[in-house]
């Protein structure tokens, strides 16, 4: 395959950046669009040219590194993954693909394709756990039976790899998909309803404080999300946090 | 060549861990506020370490090049994690565990340690729970099980095949907890480059800030290296990108000894490589032997016709598949070791019944589990067990329900249907059971300098067992190391806070920057990946999953040339002070081409074959792994010396007295 590149290059987070094209040829079908990456940036390395930097690190759609919107979409045209296992046969020969960034105010470049996503980092420091120590000491874990149904739906939220595709996407660039992910996680099992309602007020509180745009339901961020995380969740921080602003 | 003592304690196996952690010295609360500790990386074992010191009390500085501690790749985990709970009343219990991990790990791991493992694995589970780990439950809401791999009990928790990151993203909300606290400092995008130590003793590190290129120094009163495993030698490996031997490294150069470097786990399920622009190979759990039977056609000829597509495997007729390890394994079929499993595959490759266009890969098949669950769900709904396609959709559901996030994982990369065509697998590099030489206390041959999880070598001999890794890295950083270091720190309460600016941190700054201009200004022509490439194709031909002493000689002579060819022709773009991948790899390499030679030479003077070390010239006639207790029942800890060609072997004798050193055999 041949194809064009047009890849966002911004020096540092202080450069301004621009779109600059590239043509790369001889690319199987079988690679993924990260190694047609690799590809391009041992052609550039032999050049002289600086590669381009992008995060990756897993390359099996787990770690939540990666962070590509392609031809304007998080992750690019493919759906229920990331950009480490989306295929060149998604594409065709001859094809021009724009690669940048996740943009969002919350997510400053550090360099091309690199953001910082710290912002998600504190809002887990503001409530996104449950308040045990280690002890070896808690109660028999079978001493919890809980519901299948409520076990599975927790373990559906849990699965958020916190990647920020659902930012990306947004035209607000909300995080509520990310926030309300780990508080439906958590609100679904007793052990986290016991700080349930401390947890949504200061989740939602570091997620306004960081930036993030308000949520008017458009629901491109279920869309996009690589790992199918539900709007359902939404909804359900929506409740608690009603909830938990009544009851404070 | 001195003997080495592991400091295990007094006393039968079931009292040893107790006694000691009554009798080890303690630090109080108030002193633990005066004392600093650094942990390199946050996966399993360092995450969990972090967040329980600094739950203890002490202030904790952790470390990891990824932009979020979320990212260790222990997150990448997939089948479960052991614990011996006999919650499936199978007749479980500590010491079948315990058992169980000796034997699967050929006879090579020490007593006392894997005891204790087994001991905390059902702490933690409890613990997990308490933190919201959402684990598989079945209908009557208690947790769900399932088997792996060279045992005949079901003692496997899981969430779905993404158990690794439910466990990792348990750890991670626990240092959230006390990085909110203050109680844990984050340094994300830092990657440790070099140990200082003081006095003979190690008080801090040297750190890369990966933004910005700048050089920091770090003090402590204890440093833990939580960094992982060093898979990545061989280039393609179901390891991260990133993931380095380069802490490890560091500190074996500074005076730790490095064990076993040669004992890797070659995984049996992994999609096979595909072209030469791979980057990574992706694993496909070992869970999925629960299920998947395991086949290559019985004739050559039937193979060549579906390599060259001309017949469907789903065609080829059940008389003429080899379900080879039902054949040669009848007691455990499916579910023998890596080791034994990854064998058997490439023996049969190698005999030329590869299924696909390299020859390199079988066939992994759910046909007969997909009917066997549908039947059992048509007859709990009371439809017609007979109607085999209403059968298979049912029976679909429930490998969906047990593996889907796989089979998505399988058909975006191979582009392939699993549940209508068998998956095809090849072995591939997965986990190293070497690392950093520890004692029963965790502690290094550097004092206060600690390792954990796959950095160190403790646990699983010569071949680890299928769920063991996330078991070993939690048992270690939530009950083992925060207690045993505090025997060590209980000297330090009077020390006060180490200043930076001695003459021991400036020298070891200086050398990271001089190596660092070094790699910079080299004007080479070659990439760094050019460079990984070939190293990792040296280790895999001549040092992977068979080994001979004219390769691993040749393999000696190779690395050392293409170590010196890296430090004459690398060449890397960009500037030391700004983002630079290249440039982090490229230290990382050459950490890598150093290990690489030390690894030949460890399985070089291993002249027996055992678990994953499997040596030509030591097998049966069977072909299976002949071991050689007499004169290799030990630990091979290695001390630097300078040049990896001058390193010195030390023993530690392993000595069995609640197993009997028996042939594994698993027929």
């Amino acid at each position: 395959m041949k194809l064009k590149l047009k890849i966002w290059r911004q020096k540092n987070s202080n450069d301004k950046g621009k779109i600059v094209s590239y043509d790369i040829e001889n690319i199987s079908p079988d690679m993924s669009f990260l190694e047609m990456m690799d590809v391009l940036n041992e052609q550039l390395t032999v050049k002289g040219i600086d590669p381009v930097a992008f995060d990756h690190d897993c390359r099996e759609g787990i770690c939540g590194s990666c962070s590509m919107f392609i031809n304007g979409e998080a992750h690019g045209p493919d759906r229920l993954v990331t950009t480490c296992q989306l295929h060149m046969r998604k594409f065709k020969n001859g094809d021009t693909i724009y690669i940048e960034p996740f943009r969002a105010n919350s997510f400053p470049v550090i360099k091309d394709l690199v953001v910082d996503r710290s912002s998600f980092d504190r809002i887990q420091h503001a409530g996104g756990y449950i308040s045990v120590n280690t002890s070896g000491n808690t109660q028999d874990a079978n001493s919890i039976p809980i519901e299948k149904k409520n076990a599975d739906k927790a373990f559906d939220a849990a699965t958020c790899i916190g990647c920020g595709a659902c930012v990306a996407t947004c035209k607000n660039s909300s995080a509520m998909l990310f926030v309300s992910a780990k508080v439906s996680q958590f609100s679904l099992l007793p052990q986290g309803k016991i700080e349930a309602n401390e947890r949504v007020l200061n989740m939602v509180k570091q997620m306004d404080e960081e930036g993030f745009g308000n949520c008017t339901n458009t629901g491109a961020c279920e869309v996009e999300c690589p790992k199918g995380i539900s709007l359902e969740n939404i909804a359900r921080m929506n409740r608690d946090f009603l909830k938990a602003k009544i009851s404070s | 060549m001195t003997k080495l003592s592991a400091k295990i304690p007094e006393g039968p196996i079931s009292k040893k861990w107790v006694n000691h952690k009554n009798n080890i010295r303690l630090v109080s609360p108030a002193n633990k506020r005066l004392i600093d500790v650094i942990v390199v990386g946050t996966g399993l074992a360092g995450g969990s370490a972090a967040a329980t010191l600094a739950e203890l009390g002490y202030n904790v500085k952790s470390f990891c090049f990824q932009d979020s501690p979320r990212r260790a790749h222990s997150i990448a985990a997939q089948g479960g994690i052991n614990a011996a709970k006999n919650y499936q009343g199978d007749g479980d219990s500590i010491h079948r565990l315990f058992y169980d991990t000796v034997k699967g790990g050929d006879y090579r791991s020490r007593e006392a340690n894997v005891y204790r493992l087994a001991e905390v694995s059902a702490n933690i589970i409890d613990q997990c729970v308490a933190q919201g780990v959402p684990f598989a439950r079945d209908y009557g809401g208690l947790l769900d099980n399932r088997s792996f791999g060279g045992v005949l009990v079901s003692r496997t928790f899981y969430a779905k095949g993404q158990t690794g990151q439910q466990l990792l993203l348990g750890a991670y909300s626990a240092m959230n907890r006390q990085i909110a606290k203050g109680k844990i400092q984050m340094f994300n995008r830092h990657e440790m480059m070099d140990l200082v130590k003081v006095n003979g003793k190690a008080r801090g590190i040297i750190t890369r800030n990966l933004i910005n290129g700048k050089i920091e120094r770090h003090s402590a009163h204890a440093v833990v290296i939580a960094s992982g495993g060093y898979g990545n030698l061989f280039y393609l490996s179901t390891n991260a990108m990133g993931s380095n031997v380069s802490a490890s490294w560091k500190i074996h150069k500074k005076g730790a000894y490095f064990a076993n470097p040669c004992f890797t786990q070659i995984h049996p399920t992994c999609i096979p490589v595909s072209g030469d622009h791979q980057s990574k190979l992706t694993l496909m759990s070992e869970s999925l032997r629960n299920d998947g039977r395991i086949w290559v056609p019985k004739s050559k000829s039937d193979s060549l016709a579906i390599r060259e597509g001309r017949l469907k495997p789903v065609d080829l007729a059940e008389d003429k598949r080899d379900y080879y390890l039902e054949r040669r394994y009848p007691a455990f079929g499916n579910l023998v070791p890596r080791d034994v499993a990854s064998r058997a595959a490439k023996e049969r490759c190698d005999s030329g019944f590869g299924i696909n266009k390299t020859g390199e890969a079988v066939f992994l098949d759910f046909a007969s589990a997909i009917i066997r669950y549908g039947k059992e769900k048509a007859h709990l709904k009371g439809l017609d067990e007979n109607n085999l396609s209403l059968v298979k959709e049912l029976g679909k559901e429930v490998i969906k329900s047990k593996y889907g996030n796989l089979f998505q994982m399988y058909e975006k990369i191979v582009d392939q249907n699993p549940y209508e065509t068998p998956m095809m697998i090849y072995p591939a590099v997965h986990y190293t059971m070497g690392g950093v030489w520890v004692d029963y206390n965790l502690m290094t041959t550097i004092p206060g300098c600690f390792a954990v999880g796959e950095a160190n070598f403790s646990d699983h001999g010569a071949n680890r067992l299928g769920a063991s890794a996330l078991m070993q890295g939690l048992a270690d950083g939530y009950f083992v190391l925060p207690y045993t270091i505090g025997d060590y720190l209980a000297d330090d309460i009077r020390t006060g806070s180490i200043s930076t600016d001695s003459k021991e941190f400036e020298e070891a700054e200086k050398s990271v920057k001089n190596k660092i201009e070094l790699l910079v200004n080299n004007n080479g022509t070659k990439t760094v990946d050019y460079f990984h490439k070939k190293l990792g194709k040296i280790i895999w031909n001549k040092c992977g999953m068979s080994r001979n002493v004219k390769e691993l000689n040749e393999a000696i002579e190779e690395i050392q040339l293409l170590r010196k060819d890296f430090y004459k022709n690398i060449s890397i773009p960009g500037t030391e002070n700004s983002f630079n991948e290249p440039l982090a790899k490229a230290v990382r390499v050459s950490d890598f081409l150093e290990l690489g030679e030390l690894f030949a030479k460890d399985a070089l003077e291993r002249t027996e074959s055992c678990g994953g070390h499997f040596r030509e010239e030591s097998q049966t006639k069977e072909g299976e792994a002949l071991r050689d207790d007499k004169n290799f029942a030990f630990v091979s800890a290695w001390e630097n010396k300078g040049d990896p060609s001058e390193a010195i072997l030390h023993k530690e004798e392993l000595i069995y007295e609640n197993i009997e050193l028996k042939t594994r055999s698993y027929k």
